[in-house]
């Protein structure tokens, strides 16, 4: 690939523009609800230009930023995740047909996203559920669609959020792979550019449609600088060695009835883990009877539905739960795909209304970690 | 494999069983010009009412003899209790067949202890099929099986049929009964020291509820079966059954996929476990 | 250990216990106290102990999956808990729980199985009393079994 190139800010309409004549749909960060998600844009003055967020356990705020810069923020309660695999999908549609009935599949939506912001965590995460998706057999069809034809614009974070502890996953804070363009802001008093690494030919046909230059020295160091000013202000950290077994081994440690008192088991850090992929199957009809629809959904295993077999739940406790959740994210995600399932993204510590941040519960464990017990408490 | 493993295929009931008061068996044909449906002793389908959903049935019928797919379903909920008023000439939607099997290849040579428990019966029936009809390649077969009373007895008739036979040892047993019944009372892990097999040779596949697998794996432990001899059917709340909606999790792996049928030993820390 | 002495010669298990052999048992013995909620023994772990409860209430309970757990009996003062020490694979074969704050006297099964072996006269004793405890036991959940307050028994 080429060097390192800059655009100027004047021109990032541009590159908008030439995405959706190549036709993308685009989808980036906007500010709705008090919050930055994730949704269909078309101008660059739809994204969040000049908005910051603060974030912390369960926390989350916006508020103007110092800058106009176009990114000057983390990451919100959506993810790729949205787009990839979507939180509603039907699969087929059926018609009775005297005592027995005919299936059509629904056919694969042929939808090309540009997904404009992507976060090094966030490239990562969209890599981890690629794994989940398609890498076993059967893959998942309607995910290696829309994958295959996205068009990924990454972004560098020059700020850390909060809850931020990618460089304890050592997912970020810079993209280093996986992109089809990277971006890296650079905002100064009389100056706003972006400098712009190419990582696939795809993002080369782009970008030379739109100006652009090649980069300085300067520019280039100035990014790294930034890029690496973020890495120093994680909010958080998580000391990831061994994690895997000392998690398996403390199936029954105490912690984990201290986390129940608090978790609400209201599934609110698996919809916004830009890796948490369970779903469930709907099956309805309309009001003939008729016809029939089978739906896949969005689902947690925080309810007591999901681990439901006649007549019981086999998590019925939410301590049960809790402990699955974050078992399956820093443990046997590791034994299914072969990586942690957690990005550092900090988004379950964000959203999670009572504040519970998985970097301390594994602290927790892990600084009181009990041997099996042996005997009893003895008395006088 | 079917193409799209989430469509399932109309398959023709042809026959239903009344088998207890809340138990039945659906015997199905695939569609004309279809080939018979292939499966392997455990192996289970995802079977579909029209317009109320599926459930995770094991297949219960011989494999040697395809023309005719079965299940023996229990009716516990909504789908289940759909699926009890199906009549003959009704289609039911089926897809599969998902999951490992009983290891029978490797078992050639032993003798075969199944311990069944209630309609834990249903999964191993196959298994019974396939080793009758190879009988010369394995050693004793035992079958043990406990229900709650005599009225839930599964498959009384063939039950008798091989109690019968010279070559299979049947024991069976109820949890509790009222005067009218000769046989044994008193739970399955009680049939245990009526049967006489070879610990160091013998292969066992338990299937029924955990709580019920738990006190026959001690048993068979006892009488000195070791732990990779024994064999054991989980389960889970299951949706796709293809391994992607992930709500059939038992640790690291998917029942779907990995199982049902497990290893004792390599599931030994989690079978203990609560809530996991 | 001379508390623990007099208390074993009071108690109805041991009564008539021959004195040197109450004065053994003393010596397997520690005072225990389990807090409410907490377990006492879960279900396939090794059973080296058994208790004679001095106050409180344990549950005994098997882990089914419907509920989470299912209740079969459960114990107070004077009780003793636990025989799966005596009987290979020597593990327990269900879960003893506190409901209440409980003080009980923990006897050293494993010690003690040992002891029986070498005296046999000591092994009698000791079988004598907890087969009439399993009796006792066997009795009460078969007659619990028959569920004698259901619709059919009327």
């Amino acid at each position: 690939m080429t060097g390192p190139a800059v655009l100027e800010r004047a021109h990032f309409q541009h590159l908008l523009d030439v995405l959706r004549a190549g036709g993308y749909r685009i989808v980036g960060p906007t500010v709705r609800d008090a919050a930055i998600v994730y949704d269909e844009i078309e101008r660059v003055d739809d994204l969040p230009v000049g908005w910051t967020d603060e974030q912390a356990p369960g926390r989350y705020r916006l508020k103007p930023g110092s800058d106009r810069a176009l990114f000057g923020y983390v990451v919100g309660p959506h993810s790729w995740k949205k787009y990839l695999h979507p939180p509603a999908e039907r699969l087929w549609r059926a018609t009775r047909n005297g005592k027995t009935f005919s299936i059509s599949a629904e056919p694969t939506a042929s939808l090309k996203y540009a997904f404009v912001g992507v976060r090094a965590c966030e490239l990562r995460a969209i890599g981890i559920l690629d794994q989940v998706m398609t890498g076993g057999v059967p893959a998942d069809p309607s995910y290696a669609a829309r994958r295959s034809d996205a068009f990924i614009l990454a972004v560098n974070c020059v700020q850390a959020g909060g809850t931020c502890f990618c460089v304890s996953m050592q997912t970020g804070p810079r993209a280093a792979s996986g992109f089809d363009l990277a971006l890296t802001e650079l905002i100064a008093a009389t100056e706003h550019v972006f400098l712009v690494e190419t990582g696939s030919e795809r993002g080369a046909e782009i970008l030379d449609q739109v100006p652009h230059r090649p980069a300085s020295e300067q520019e280039i160091t100035l990014a790294r600088g930034k890029i690496e000013a973020a890495a120093a202000q994680m909010g958080r950290s998580l000391d990831t060695t061994g994690l895997k077994e000392l998690l398996y081994r403390n199936y029954e440690h105490p912690r984990w009835d201290e986390v129940a008192q608090r978790c609400l088991t209201c599934a609110n850090c698996t919809m916004v883990c830009p890796t948490c992929f369970c779903t469930t199957v709907e099956d309805v009809t309309d009001l003939s009877g008729e016809h029939a629809e089978r739906w896949r959904k969005w689902d947690s295993c925080f309810t007591l539905d999901f681990s439901h077999i006649h007549g019981g739940s086999v998590r019925a406790s939410g301590r049960s739960r809790y402990r699955h959740w974050m078992v399956h994210k820093l443990a046997t995600w590791f034994d299914q795909f072969g990586s942690s399932g957690c990005v550092g993204c900090g988004r379950c510590i964000a959203w999670c209304p009572v504040g519970i941040d998985i970097t301390e519960e594994a602290r927790a464990i892990r600084a009181s970690e009990r041997l099996p017990a042996g005997g009893h408490d003895e008395t006088a | 494999m079917l193409a799209d493993p989430m469509l399932p295929t109309p398959y023709r009931v042809t026959r239903v069983i009344r088998d207890t008061h809340d138990v039945f068996t659906l015997e199905c044909a695939p569609p004309s010009a279809s080939p018979a449906f292939a499966f392997a002793p455990g192996q289970f389908n995802m079977l579909y009412h029209f317009g109320v959903g599926e459930v995770p049935v094991s297949v219960s019928g011989d494999p040697g003899r395809a023309e005719a797919l079965i299940h023996t379903i229990r009716a516990v909920g909504t789908v289940t209790n759909a699926l009890q008023r199906v009549r003959r000439g009704d289609a039911i939607g089926v897809r599969g067949p998902f999951g490992n099997g009983w290891p029978l290849a490797s078992t050639k040579g032993d003798d075969v202890v199944l311990v069944a428990g209630g309609i834990g019966l249903a999964p191993l029936r196959p298994v019974l099929y396939r080793l009758l009809a190879e009988r010369e390649h394995y050693g004793k077969i035992v079958l043990l099986y406990g229900t709650r009373s005599p009225a839930d007895i599964l498959y009384a008739r063939e039950l008798e049929h091989w109690r019968a036979r010279f070559d299979i040892d049947v024991q069976l047993s109820v949890d509790r009964a009222d005067a009218n019944w000769r046989g044994n009372v008193g739970v399955v892990t009680t049939l245990f020291e009526r049967v006489k097999f070879d610990p160091l040779n013998t292969t066992a596949f338990v299937c029924g509820p955990e709580v019920m697998m738990r006190f026959a794996i001690v048993e068979l432990e006892r009488r000195g079966v070791a732990d990779e001899r024994i064999y054991l059917s989980m389960e889970r709340n299951m949706k796709c059954a293809v391994g992607l909606c992930g709500r059939c999790q038992y640790g690291p792996s998917f029942v779907c996929r990995h199982g049902p049928v497990f290893r004792h030993d390599a599931v030994r820390r989690l079978f203990s476990a609560r809530e996991v | 250990m001379k508390q623990l002495d007099e208390f074993l010669a009071e108690h109805s298990f041991f009564r008539g216990l021959p004195r040197e052999y109450l004065e053994l048992v003393a010596g397997c013995a520690t005072n225990v106290r389990f807090d409410a909620g907490s377990f006492i023994a879960r279900e396939g772990e090794d059973a080296d102990y058994f208790y004679l409860i001095r106050h409180g209430k344990v549950a005994l309970e098997l882990f089914v999956l419907n509920k989470s757990t299912h209740t079969v009996e459960t114990l107070g003062p004077g009780d003793i808990l636990g025989w799966s020490w005596l009987v290979p694979p020597y593990r327990w074969r269900f879960d003893a729980r506190a409901v209440e704050l409980t003080r009980a006297i923990a006897l050293d099964g494993k010690c003690l199985r040992g002891k029986c072996e070498s005296d046999h006269d000591l092994g009698y004793h000791l079988l004598k009393r907890f087969t009439f405890v399993l009796s006792q036991r066997l009795e009460a959940t078969r007659l619990q079994l028959m569920d004698i307050f259901g619709a059919a028994a009327s």
